[in-house]
C-alpha cells in the first residue's frame, strides 16, 4: 500500500470515528436541572416556575428539541428550604450530571447552591430576586429576575417626577423585605430622598396598624414605601386604608400580581408599584419590542392553566430560553463554552426585559425593563 | 396622643383577640386528655379555608360558616378515630408527637383539596372603621372579641353544667376511676377533638376577614395561640383569652413606643417571665402528682 492510499485510508477511518460520536452525541439528550420551591412557604414562586419549564421542555420536544437532540429535564422540590437545595444540587451534579442548571426560587436556595456549581463549573440560571446573586459577579452563576435595588430605584425616581423627597418606610422583618429594605437605604442618596420613619413587622401579623400610627404622626411623610411578600402587603394596604394615611403608598414587585389586588380589595385603589411588562401585557404601546413576546407568554400560560401568568412564571420562561438559546449557539452542551455564550447573551427580549449581559453583569437588565404601574378600578394600569 | 396611645390599644385587641380565640381550642382537648393537640392551628384552618371555599361557590355566609364548622368538627373526630384512638394506651408525649405528624399532613392535604393561594373572606359587618376618638375600630374587631366572649361562656357552662363536660373533667383527672363510675372514656375523647376542632373553625371564619387564609396558615395561628393558652393556664378558658390580649397589647405597645424590631421580642419576655414565676400559668390550676 502507498503511502497516499493509508492517508486516504487514516482520514476515512477518522472521519468515520467522528460521524459515529456525532451520532452518539445526537442521541444523548440535553440534560438541563432543575431545584425549585414547587411546595411550601415559596410554592407561590416555585409552582408557577414548574408549570413553565415542564411545558416549555415539553413544548421544545415537540418541536425537534435543540442542535436535534432530545431535552431531558430533572426536576427536584426543594420546599423552600436552602439544606434541601444544596443535596439536590449536589445530586444534579453528580448523579443526574445535567449539563445546565435552571432554578432557584428563593435567594436562601440559589445561595446554598452557588458554592458547588462554581466547584463544579456548571452554568446556572438562577430565578431568584436579590442582588447578591450576581454582585459580586460569580463566574458560573446568572439570573433572570429584576432586583431589589432596581424597583427601589423605580420607585424613587416616580417620587422625584412627584416632588417627593421624604418618605416613610414599612417592610417586612426577613428574607425579601429585608433585603428590598436594605436596598432602598442603599439607593436613596442617588435620588436625594431622605427616610423619616422606619418600620418593620413579622411576615405573619395579621395587624400593622400600630407601626402605621407612628408612620402618620411623623411630621413630613410624603409618600410610604412597603416591602413584603405574599398576604403581608395586603394587611399593611388595609390598615393604610382604615387609618385613612393620605400620603401615596408604594408597594414593591414583590405584589404585582391580581391576587395581590383580589385581597386588598377597594383599599388597593391608587397604590403605585414597579412591575414587569408581563403585567401590563395588553397595555403595552404596540412599539414596545417586549410586546409581542408578553402577550403570547399570557396566553399560552393561561391556556394551559387557566391561571394568570406572574412574573415569577416569566423568570422561569426567560431562564430556560436563554439556556437552551446559549446551547444553541455554542453547537453542543461543553459546559464552558455554553457559559460563554450565556454571558455573550444579547438583546434577548423575554418577560422581563430586554437582557444585555456582559462578563461584569450576569443579569442584564436596567430600569427600563420596569413600568410604573398604579392600581384604578382593580386592575393594573401603566402609568409612565 | 391620647389618639395614639389608643389606637396601639386597639391594634393591640386586635390581634390578642385573634391569638385568644385561637388559644381556646387548646383547652378542651387539653382538659379531658392532656394531650396538647398541635393540630389545633390545622382545625383553625380549616375550617377558614372550608368556609372561604364555600362563599366563593355561591353558598350564603351564613350556611358556610355553618357548613365548614361542620366539616371541620368531622376532620376532627376523623383524626381521633384514626390517629389517637390506636395509640390511646400511648403516653401523653406521643399523643402530642401524633398530633404534629397530624399537623403536617393536614397542611399538606389542605394544599391538595384547595390550593397554595391565599384567600380573603368579606367583613361580615362591612369595612367603615368606627371613629373612637381620633382611633379607629374595626368591626370585625368587634365580631372577634364577642365570639371570643361567647366561646368562653359556653366552656365555662359546658364544663360546669353539663353531664358531657363533667365527665371530661372526671377523665382528665382519673380515667381509670372514670371508667369505673361508668364513663365511656373513650367516648369522651372522640367529642373533645369534635369540639376543639369545631371551635378552631369558629375562631379561623371569624378572623379571616382580618388575617386572610392559606394553607399554611395554621402554624402562626396555632403557635400564637398555644402561647396564649399557656400564658393564661392551659385549660383554662378566660385564661386563654387574658393570655391572648396581653401578648397582643404587649406588641402592639412595643411597635407604638419602642420599636417595632422589638415587638416579638417584649412579647416573648413577658411569657417567659410569667412561666418562670407561675409555671402554670396566670389563671392555671396548681399541678399537683401523686406519688
Amino acid at each position: 500500500m502507498t503511502t497516499k492510499s493509508l492517508k486516504i485510508l487514516a482520514s476515512a477511518a477518522a472521519v468515520a470515528f467522528t460521524a459515529t460520536i456525532g451520532a452518539a452525541q445526537a442521541a444523548e439528550p440535553i440534560k438541563i436541572g432543575a431545584f425549585l420551591s414547587a411546595t411550601g412557604p415559596a410554592s407561590f414562586l416555585g409552582d408557577p416556575e414548574k408549570k413553565v419549564l415542564e411545558k416549555y421542555v415539553a413544548e421544545f420536544n415537540k418541536a425537534g428539541g435543540v442542535l436535534g437532540r432530545k431535552i431531558e429535564l430533572t426536576l427536584y422540590d426543594d420546599a423552600g428550604a436552602a439544606d434541601k437545595a444544596s443535596s439536590f444540587v449536589k445530586r444534579l451534579i453528580e448523579n443526574d450530571k445535567v449539563d445546565v442548571i435552571v432554578g432557584g426560587s428563593t435567594t436562601g436556595a440559589t445561595m446554598a447552591a452557588v458554592p458547588l456549581v462554581e466547584a463544579a463549573g456548571i452554568p446556572f440560571i438562577s430565578l431568584a430576586g436579590a442582588v447578591v446573586i450576581v454582585e459580586p459577579v460569580k463566574k458560573w452563576v446568572f439570573k433572570t429576575p429584576h432586583t431589589d435595588r432596581m424597583a427601589a430605584e423605580k420607585i424613587f425616581s416616580d417620587m422625584k417626577k412627584k416632588g417627593i423627597t421624604k418618605y416613610a418606610m414599612i417592610s417586612e422583618n426577613a428574607g425579601f423585605g429585608k433585603s428590598g429594605h436594605d436596598e432602598t437605604l442603599k439607593v436613596q442618596a442617588n435620588y436625594g430622598m431622605t427616610l423619616v420613619a422606619d418600620e418593620t413587622y413579622a411576615p405573619k401579623d395579621p395587624d400593622v396598624t400600630a407601626q402605621l400610627t407612628k408612620i402618620k404622626n411623623t411630621a413630613g411623610v410624603q409618600a410610604v414605601i412597603n416591602w413584603g411578600f405574599g398576604q403581608s402587603p395586603a394587611v399593611v394596604t388595609k390598615n393604610y386604608k382604615q387609618l385613612g394615611i393620605a400620603a401615596p403608598l408604594y408597594q414593591s414587585h414583590g405584589v404585582a400580581s391580581k391576587d395581590y389586588i383580589k385581597l386588598a380589595g377597594d383599599a388597593a385603589e391608587g397604590v403605585r408599584l414597579p412591575a414587569a411588562g408581563l403585567v401590563v401585557a395588553n397595555q403595552l404601546a404596540n412599539s414596545d419590542m417586549q410586546k409581542a413576546v408578553v402577550v403570547k407568554f399570557q396566553k399560552e400560560y393561561q391556556a394551559d392553566f387557566k391561571a394568570e401568568a406572574s412574573t415569577f412564571a416569566g423568570h422561569a420562561y426567560d431562564g430556560l430560553q436563554m439556556a437552551l438559546a446559549a446551547i444553541q449557539r455554542a453547537g453542543g452542551t461543553d459546559k464552558a463554552k455554553v457559559r460563554d455564550e450565556i454571558e455573550k447573551t444579547q438583546g434577548y427580549i423575554g418577560t422581563g426585559g430586554t437582557v444585555h449581559m456582559s462578563p461584569t453583569d450576569h443579569m442584564g437588565l436596567n430600569l427600563t425593563a420596569f413600568h410604573m404601574v398604579e392600581i384604578k378600578k382593580g386592575d393594573f394600569v401603566l402609568s409612565d | 396622643m391620647l389618639s395614639s396611645f389608643l389606637q396601639f390599644l386597639i391594634s393591640g385587641v386586635t390581634v390578642g383577640a385573634i391569638y385568644a380565640l385561637c388559644g381556646l381550642g387548646f383547652s378542651i382537648i387539653f382538659n379531658a386528655s392532656h394531650v396538647i393537640n398541635f393540630a389545633q392551628g390545622e382545625f383553625i384552618m380549616i375550617g377558614a379555608m372550608s368556609a372561604v371555599w364555600l362563599a366563593d361557590a355561591g353558598v350564603p355566609l351564613p350556611l358556610a360558616v355553618i357548613l365548614a364548622i361542620l366539616v371541620t368538627m368531622a376532620v376532627g373526630v376523623l383524626l381521633e378515630k384514626l390517629a389517637v384512638e390506636p395509640a390511646r394506651k400511648a403516653s401523653v408525649t406521643t399523643l402530642i408527637i401524633i398530633t404534629i405528624g397530624a399537623s403536617i399532613f393536614l397542611r399538606g392535604l389542605a394544599q391538595e383539596v384547595w390550593d397554595k393561594n391565599f384567600h380573603k373572606l368579606e367583613s361580615f359587618s362591612g369595612e367603615t372603621p368606627i371613629n373612637l376618638l381620633g382611633a379607629v375600630l374595626m368591626p370585625q374587631t368587634i365580631w372577634v372579641l364577642g365570639t371570643a366572649v361567647i366561646v368562653i361562656l359556653l366552656l365555662a357552662w359546658f364544663f360546669n353544667r353539663t353531664l358531657e363536660g363533667k365527665a371530661m373533667l372526671a377523665t382528665s383527672f382519673n380515667p381509670l376511676a372514670a371508667q369505673l363510675m361508668g364513663i365511656n372514656t373513650k367516648r369522651v375523647l372522640l367529642i373533645s377533638f369534635g369540639l376543639s376542632a369545631g371551635l378552631g373553625a369558629v375562631g379561623g371564619i371569624v378572623i379571616t376577614p382580618i388575617t386572610f387564609t392559606a394553607y399554611d396558615n395554621g402554624i402562626m395561628l396555632g403557635l400564637k395561640g398555644f402561647s396564649a393558652a399557656v400564658l393564661g393556664g392551659l385549660g383554662n378558658g378566660a385564661g386563654a383569652v387574658a393570655g391572648g390580649l396581653i401578648v397582643g397589647i404587649a406588641e402592639a405597645m412595643a411597635a407604638g413606643y419602642l420599636s417595632s424590631a422589638y415587638k416579638d421580642a417584649v412579647a416573648f419576655i413577658i411569657i417567659l417571665a410569667v412561666l418562670v414565676f407561675m409555671p402554670n400559668g396566670l389563671f392555671g390550676r396548681k399541678g399537683t402528682e401523686r406519688v
